[in-house]
Formats: structure tokens, sequence, C-alpha cells
């Protein structure tokens, strides 16, 4: 009993983090899913978001405008990955692995050469903040988080039903069918890699608030947790889902479970130093189911006609 | 309207692997002209293609499109004049989209790419009609996504967005050689029909020497990187194909020792 009423006393706080983390979740599965490119600048992006936001309330500007400022500075940041892979021919995984190692200067300068900086609900007009994740006040941050993941959602479907949106998909799919069609595949890989790093930063930003804090760690494995997002959303809703709204509803759902999860198991006494391990576990199984699936488990027409044979021995 | 000026390609240069594979290539082809292109593997038939589509660019020489240089434009600027279909049925057609995106995206071909809505209502009933001509089934799975199809559908498809928008060129890569030989007659016959009914100019490599003389109204032989015999008009209609295996081996002075060609 004690455990449960524990969970529940923790659940809201984890379905804030799983939403806040959800919209750096839609962000890898533009990249991951749809530009079909794995993309690790987010593990920069993420702590440049949060950086950028909390300097600017820091200076006083107003915490809207640090979040507009925040996506910007990510979609900055993936264009310098994209110039990178489009531009200088460099692999997209080395491209983003440089954007995010050079981010860690730049973070770190933003932020005052300080690892972290906090910015207190007390002091300034923050728009959402943990302290009231359990208060039924107009200051709980789930509300925002909620319109802002609907926001995020209803603006990627529109977007990916245009015609650039479109091409974007094509680039992604078949690259050889988007040239031959006129599409200019780099441009759009720059363009989708923007995109994505823009809302990996609007939820660092968002994190950072919740938090009180940003810290130039604080991206550290957000590549992995988007994925497990990812992942767990197509694992459970896969089969349901087939708008592509709702697709990206389900990542947000994966992040969301995946910190209730993640909850679970710190409840049931495992240390918070050994997360980044269980992720890791985490996400690397359910990569591998769809391979092990197609090893093991032989399409069923193989094993009818196998046991036909079988059966004729007997 | 098509010209390619002395072009040249050489893969690989100053490595082991240098392979010269097109070696001073001009052809003009006049508006409305269907060529068949043949030639033994490796001879460079393919390469002219994609040296006209823009895969890469070329060394030397110029191709020009109704007097528009081509030669320096990237593929996807090229891709304005020129419609393709590939050999692998895969290569057209993006498998994760709809059959109707695919065609809104091949509709749109050579013109900004904007923010309005990717297919209107008013296509979707033009591309149901469409559909309906290939006689297929395909009108009423519009929104089925394209993966589902089979090779020869999906064939047939591509070339429908290579024909949507009238190209100036229309290029056929073997476009029937991954697929069973019932279905390939059928994807030829309505290659053939869209070329006249449009009255395309359209360069198809073929490695099928029937296909190549009973199609198109000239014909063009490649060997070693090089045009070897250039035919058209009624001379074309006479050709037979014990009489191309005798004009092979008269230029290039080998024997066609090609299965694939002398095949079927």
């Amino acid at each position: 009993m004690d455990f449960l009423s524990s969970l529940l006393n923790a659940a809201p706080g984890a379905i804030a983090q799983g939403l806040a983390w959800g919209i750096m979740a839609i962000g890898v599965y533009i990249t991951f899913r749809i530009l079909d490119v794995a993309d690790l600048t987010v593990d920069g992006s993420l702590a440049t978001g949060g950086a950028v936001c909390v300097m600017l309330i820091r200076a006083g500007v107003n915490p809207w405008l640090a979040l507009l400022c925040a996506t910007l500075s990510g979609c900055l940041a993936g264009l310098v990955t994209g110039l990178f892979h489009t531009r200088c021919g460099i692999p997209a995984i080395l491209a983003g692995i440089l954007t995010q190692l050079a981010l860690y200067s730049v973070n770190l300068r933003i932020m005052g050469s300080k690892a972290n900086q906090a910015v207190s609900v007390d002091k300034y007009d923050l728009l959402l903040s943990q302290r009231y994740v359990r208060s039924l006040t107009l200051d709980n941050p789930l509300p925002l988080l909620l319109i802002a993941t609907a926001v995020v959602i209803f603006l990627l479907y529109w977007f990916f039903g245009t015609e650039k949106g479109s091409s974007l998909r094509a680039t992604g799919n078949n690259p050889k069918m988007a040239r031959a069609q006129g599409i200019n595949t780099g441009n759009n890989i720059v363009l989708g890699l923007m995109l994505s790093n823009g809302l990996v930063a609007l939820s660092g930003a968002l994190i950072a608030q919740y938090q009180g804090s940003s810290d130039v760690n604080m991206g550290r494995g957000a590549i992995v947790i988007g994925l497990a997002a990812v992942i767990i959303g197509e694992v459970i809703f896969g089969k349901l889902f087939s708008n592509f709204g709702l697709k990206l509803l389900a990542v947000s759902i994966g992040a969301v479970i995946y910190y209730i999860v993640l909850q679970i198991v710190l409840q049931l006494g495992l240390n918070t130093n050994d997360l980044k391990l269980i992720t890791a576990l985490i996400v690397a199984l359910f990569l591998s189911i769809p391979y092990w699936k197609s090893k093991l488990i032989r399409p069923k027409s193989q094993a009818k006609s196998a046991q036909k044979g079988d059966n004729s021995h007997a | 309207m098509l010209e390619l000026n002395n072009v040249h390609k050489t893969f690989n240069p100053g490595t082991v692997n240098e392979k010269r594979a097109l070696r001073g290539v001009s052809l003009t082809l006049n508006d409305g002209d269907f060529v068949t292109v043949i030639g033994g593997n490796g001879a460079g038939k393919s390469t002219v293609l994609n040296a006209i589509a823009g895969v890469w660019g070329i060394d030397e020489g110029s191709i020009v499109i109704d007097g528009v240089d081509l030669s320096k434009l990237p593929e996807h600027k090229r891709a304005k004049y020129i419609g393709r279909v590939f050999q692998d049925p895969m290569t057209g057609t993006a498998g994760n989209m709809e059959i109707q995106e695919n065609l809104a995206i091949a509709a749109r071909r050579g013109q900004r790419r904007t923010l309005k809505w990717g297919v209107t209502k008013k296509e979707k009933e033009e591309y149901r009609e469409m559909l309906a001509g290939l006689d297929l089934g395909l009108e009423d799975r519009m929104t089925a996504k394209v993966g589902l199809l089979s090779g020869g559908q999906r064939q047939a498809l591509t070339l429908l967005m290579a024909t949507i928008r009238k190209p100036k060129l229309l290029l056929l890569d073997e476009h029937t050689a991954a697929l069973d030989p019932k279905t390939a007659a059928k994807v030829l016959e309505l290659s053939d029909k869209l070329i006249r009914e449009n009255q395309l100019t359209a360069m198809m490599v073929t490695h099928n020497m029937r296909d190549a003389i009973h199609y198109g109204n000239r014909l063009i032989m490649m060997n070693d990187g090089q045009i070897i015999f250039d035919v058209s008009g009624e001379e074309k209609q006479k050709l037979t194909v014990e009489m191309l295996i005798a004009k092979f081996s008269e230029n290039s002075g080998e024997e066609f020792a090609n299965d694939r060609a002398l095949l079927s």
C-alpha cells in the first residue's frame, strides 16, 4: 500500500517530465523515423535550449520570448549539423557528434562558464515549475505541457501534410525518387534537422524551467531517451494508430510511460546512478526485437509447409 | 530537342578501377523521337541516361535540352525537364507514402513546393481517373501505401508519375527487366501508349532486342562507351535480331557474347 501511495504521489511529476521530454522525443521522431537519419546533435541542443532560456529569463527577458529564442537556438544547432552533413559530406552520425561536442563548449559560454545556472520560481515569473506539479491551481505545469504538446503535434501534422512537408517525407523514404521528382534532398535534410533540433531545444527550455535550472549535462543520453519514447510508442500503439498525428501522440505517450516506468523502478529501490544503464538496456532490447522476431519466428507460410513436411515423415 | 555533344565520363580516374564509361557520345534527338538503346553489359547504356539525368557530373561535353544547358545543373533541377523510370521498381516511388501522395509529389515536379496542402481534393479526382486508365484496380486504393503494391504495379505507377507533368524527355532505364515476362509486356505496352498519347520524346534502354526493334522509331546500339549504330525510320522497321547481331560484330569487331541480349 505504501508503495502504491508513494507511486501515486510521484505520478504527476513523472507525467510532467514525460510530457516535457516527449516534445524532445517528437523531435527525434522527425529525424529518426521521417528523415531516416540518426541525429546525435540532440544531446547538445537540449542543453542549449535550457541554457538559452534560463540565461534570458535571468536577464529579465519575458519567459515566452525566452522559449522562442531557445527554440531558434536549437534550429541553429540543427543547421550546423545539416551543413556538416550535406555540404561537407560528413556522415550524418558523425556530423551530429561533432555539433554535440562543439555545443558543450558553446553551452558553457552561454551559461557564463558555469556548469549550471539556477532560475528560481520565487525570483522569476516562470511558465512552469516542478513545485506546483501536485497543486490544483493555475500554476500547475501539466495543463501548459499538455497544450504545448498538442500545439506541436498539430503544427507538425499540418506541416507534413503540405507540399513541402510531403517532399521532406519523400526525402527520408526514398532520396533517389525525391531527386528524380525535382526535390532538393540536401536542403530538405537541413530543414528537417533544424525542425527537429528546434523542438529538442524547446523541450530543453521547458525542462529547465520545470526543474528550476539548466545544466551543461542535462542533455546527456537525451537521444536514447528520445528513441525509447519513439519505440515504446510504436510497440504499444503501432497497430492502433496509422494517422500521422496519432503517431506523434504515441511518441509523447511513450515518453510519459518511460518516466512512469522509471518512477516504478526507482520506487523498487534502484539507484538513480543506474538509470542510464537501465535505459540503454531497455532501448537495446526494443530495438533488437524486430531483428530477432524475423530470425526466430518463421513466417506463417514457411512454418506451415514445414509442418506438412513433418507430417509426411510421421 | 535533346543534344549530347561529345560527352565523356570516366569513373574512378587514376585508380586500378578506372572505367572509361562514356567516350565521346554525341546524339541529337528530334521532338517525338522514341529511341531504344541496346548494347552489351557495360556498354554505357544506363550511363548515358544517368549522365542526362544528372546522377553525377560529366567530365567533358554538354547536354542540352531545348536550348537549356543541363550539364552544370544538379539532378533535382534537371528533373523539371526529365521523367524517369528505373530498373528497380522500388526506386521510382516512395514506399511508405500513399499512392495519391506519390502522384501529388510527381505532379509538382519542377515547381516550388509551398506550404499549401500536399494533395488537393480536385487532384484526387484526376488521379482516380488516371489510375483507372491503368486498369490495375489502383483507383480504389489511392490511400494505400505504395510499398504494398507488386513490382509491376509500382512500375506502372512510376510511369504515370514520370509523365503526369509532360516531361521534355522520358528516360526508361531497363524498366521492365525486373518484372516477370507477362507483367513486363504489359508495362511495355503501357509505356508505348503513354509515349504516343502524350507525344513524348523518350529513350528506353533494353536488353531485349525484339522489344528494341518493335518499339520506337529509332534505335541506337552502344559499345564500349560509344554509339556504334544509329538507325531510324523505315530502315529500323526492317531490322531483325539477326541483323542486329551481325551489325554488332561488324561495328565492334567482337562477338555479341551476351546471353541476356540474345534471349527471347
